[in-house]
């Protein structure tokens, strides 16, 4: 019974639900992110790449994925 | 004569830097970017879009190994949301390099100066080599150069308006004191202004709406590639001294 263990997180300011105990490489995994493409800041802190699978993610999380776009 | 373009120990081939931003697509972005020869592109830091999976991402378009990033700070506020921004960057990758801008004010996009200050201080603390986009003034400029700064790159003109350099005397004066490159950011309407920059002696040229904004953006890169060559080569050849009266190209004696 998945479902009873699921935890909402704020993904990039919207509400994103995850299965309990998921590391930031797994998350990365679930939206076909590679991680060499981007940074992630959870609770305003920045997660080192080599962190991400030890970075277990809790209830109200709030993560930030980004990457560079065109700008000038 | 070797004429190398260098920026924090890195030599560059171009002296033009070209901007990311306000193209059509990512193709149209990777072809002016090839056209206009520049070895340095600035790109800026967003939120990955999780509801498209299937967004392009800029760095298919651009390979990061064959082009310099330049991560900016393009739409900051503060020296917190600058330094933020950069800190991110850097993760993504390493980018030691980085352009800053603290912008203060939404109409004019004029940089808040004492939070630029401010944070080039602190970036260089962290081991940034940080190129600052600033205001066209010689004491605020030399300020910048104190802290650490890189490069500076004073505005020709605001952001994206295209009115060319409006105060060549103030670009000549930071331009003369400098001991770092000085690189005009910002207000290049058209290929002669990035030319007059170049005469004026200054290392290099950023632009971006000039050309993301032409008609033919891919021609508009290449003419901005050739302006920038051309008023390079005009400044190290050495202009005529200006004359108040005509003097005849032809010898005048021996006249039929």
């Amino acid at each position: 019974m998945n479902n009873l263990n699921m935890a909402k997180i704020q993904l990039n300011g919207l509400s994103y639900e995850i299965n309990d105990g998921t590391n930031l490489n797994q998350l990365l995994n679930k939206l076909k992110i590679q991680k060499n493409k981007v940074a992630i800041e959870v609770n305003g802190q920045i997660v080192e790449k080599n962190k991400y699978p030890k970075l277990i993610l809790n209830k109200n999380d709030k993560v930030e994925i980004v990457h560079f776009i065109g700008g000038g | 004569m070797e004429d190398i373009f260098t920026i924090a120990n890195k030599n560059f081939n171009s002296r033009l830097i070209v901007g990311t931003g306000k193209y059509k697509d990512f193709e149209e972005t990777a072809k002016a970017v090839k056209a206009s020869s520049a070895d340095i592109v600035t790109v800026a830091v967003r939120r990955v879009n999780i509801t498209n999976k299937k967004e392009p991402l800029l760095m298919d378009y651009l390979d990061p190994k064959s082009i310099t990033y330049l991560p900016n700070t393009a739409g900051c506020y503060t020296s917190e949301d600058a330094l933020r921004t950069l800190r991110l960057a850097r993760e993504m990758g390493g980018w030691r390099l980085v352009k800053l801008e603290v912008l203060g004010d939404k109409k004019t996009l004029y940089p808040n100066m004492i939070e630029t200050i401010k944070s080039t201080e602190i970036l260089v603390k962290e081991g940034f080599e940080v190129m600052v986009y600033c205001t066209d003034d010689p004491i605020l400029s030399k300020k910048l150069e104190d802290a650490g700064a890189c490069a500076i790159m004073p505005l020709a003109a605001p952001i994206g308006s295209g009115l060319g350099i409006q105060n060549k005397t103030n670009i000549a004066l930071i331009k003369e004191q400098s001991s770092v490159p000085v690189i005009i950011d910002a207000g290049v309407g058209t290929a002669s202004d990035a030319t007059i920059a170049m005469e004026l002696g200054c290392d290099g040229v950023l632009i971006n709406t000039a050309i993301a904004e032409a008609k033919d953006p891919i021609l508009m890169a290449e003419a901005m590639k050739h302006a920038v060559i051309s008023g390079r080569k005009a400044f190290n050849a050495g202009r005529m001294t200006k004359k108040k009266y005509g003097s005849a190209s032809s010898p005048e004696n021996n006249l039929i």
